[in-house]
């Protein structure tokens, strides 16, 4: 069975057709909140802002030149959305979310438990990295970005992109030796 | 480590999370993968990767799905937006290119080839045609008067598609102008301007003094 490709259903709704909207946001919405859960930590705010890019999506669907994947594209408008809402909120109350998000919870029972399982372990320090770090990752092994794909979406050079990736992966090893699980790497 | 030295593990060792996610090119996943068979130590770390592969996907995997309100609210914004200038229904280009974009390329290399058949038969058949016949394909209207060159001055003129019988026959009679043929494609109307040709100067202010009337569309000297 061959499905009507994303560039074909942009081309659609380029020419307003909201049916090519539906199915073009059925097929992409899920990763999107995701994505944008995994940076502004909110559901009610990842929800809001995936109609955001939608919308984005709709008014600018005549601009898209197919230079990119669909999906790239949608991800680097979202990128912009959740960085105008960390632009928006007050240092504050930014910082009282990332807190209570990162904070350490070794002495947490759910975590005491979670000790006996790695995957746990490694799931929760995968939370506990920094904005840039969890977007990489995401990027990368979540949303089966290429280098190139992800120097578009962050807007930094390729080059940027490998060692980022590679400190991201450092800094959850050191996450994980801090709770007792040493890879035997870096 | 033997065959691989340090340098060159480095620079394989970053590539390592886009091979787990097979978002390597061609050239790259070769290099990792011979990287791979020759160093142990390389190979340790690579399964490292494809583990936080497996529980990346698994945290995104139970974030879970926004909620129906989002579609309601995308469609409540779009609604409020100005009207678009397309349709809703895809233009004719837009289908074809949907229909082509659906063909498998086995479907798409049937369809070309049978496309090429078809005019080259096409064209085989024209070719026989003007070979017995080579008087076919001399363009002559049905109104044209012969070939031989008239006596008189002429000028090609199309006239505006608003123009009326009774507009175009009142216009040739103020300026005593006659149809000597037409009409030939581009919807053009070869009409007579005088008996005898024309000094050039005369011709041109002519020429400029029918152009200025309203029903007029395009007018130009003609032999």
């Amino acid at each position: 069975m061959q499905t009507t490709s994303d560039e074909v259903l942009i081309a659609r709704i380029a020419q307003g057709d909201r049916l090519a909207m539906q199915v073009l946001f059925a097929r992409h919405h899920v990763r999107v909140y995701r994505f944008l859960l995994r940076l502004v930590r909110s559901d009610a705010t990842a929800e809001d802002l995936v109609s955001d890019v939608f919308l984005d999506v709709w008014r600018q669907a005549n601009k898209f030149e197919g230079r990119s994947a669909v999906s790239t594209w949608m991800l680097s408008i979202a990128r912009f959305k959740a960085l105008s809402v960390f632009r928006r909120k007050p240092e504050e109350e930014l910082d009282d979310e990332i807190a209570g998000a990162i904070e350490d919870q070794s002495d947490d029972p759910e975590i005491t438990l979670a000790k006996k399982d790695k995957g746990a372990v490694l799931r929760h320090c995968l939370t506990s990295l920094s904005a840039d770090h969890r977007e990489i990752i995401d990027l990368v092994y979540y949303h089966e970005k290429s280098v190139e794909e992800v120097a578009g979406i962050v807007g930094i050079p390729e080059a940027t992109v490998k060692t980022r990736m590679f400190y991201a992966r450092k800094k959850l090893s050191e996450l994980l030796k801090e709770r007792g699980i040493d890879r035997g790497w870096p | 480590m033997t065959a691989v030295n340090e340098s060159e593990r480095q620079e394989v060792e970053v590539l390592l999370p886009w091979h787990a996610a097979g978002t390597l090119n061609r050239r790259d996943t070769q290099r990792v993968e011979a990287a791979l068979a020759n160093d142990p130590e390389l190979a340790r770390r690579y399964a490292l990767v494809r583990e936080e592969l497996g529980h990346t996907i698994h945290l995104n995997e139970t974030l879970g799905a926004p909620s129906a309100r989002v579609l309601e609210q995308l469609f409540a914004k779009i609604d409020a937006e100005p009207a678009r200038r397309g349709s809703t229904s895809p233009g004719f280009g837009s289908r074809m290119s949907d229909f082509f974009a659906t063909m498998s390329p086995r479907a798409m290399s049937f369809a070309a080839a049978a496309a090429a058949i078809v005019i080259l038969l096409e064209a085989g058949f024209i070719a026989s045609v003007l070979v017995k016949n080579p008087s076919v394909g001399t363009f002559e209207t049905a109104s044209t008067m012969g070939g031989a060159k008239a006596e008189g001055a002429y000028a090609l003129i199309r006239f505006q598609p608003q123009a009326s019988a009774a507009d175009i026959t009142t216009f040739l009679e103020t300026n005593k102008l006659s149809f000597a043929s037409g009409p030939i494609p581009g919807g053009l109307y070869k009409v007579k301007l005088a008996p005898a040709a024309l000094p050039k100067d005369e011709l041109a202010g002519l020429i400029k003094k029918l152009q200025d009337d309203k029903i007029i569309g395009f007018i130009a000297a003609s032999e």
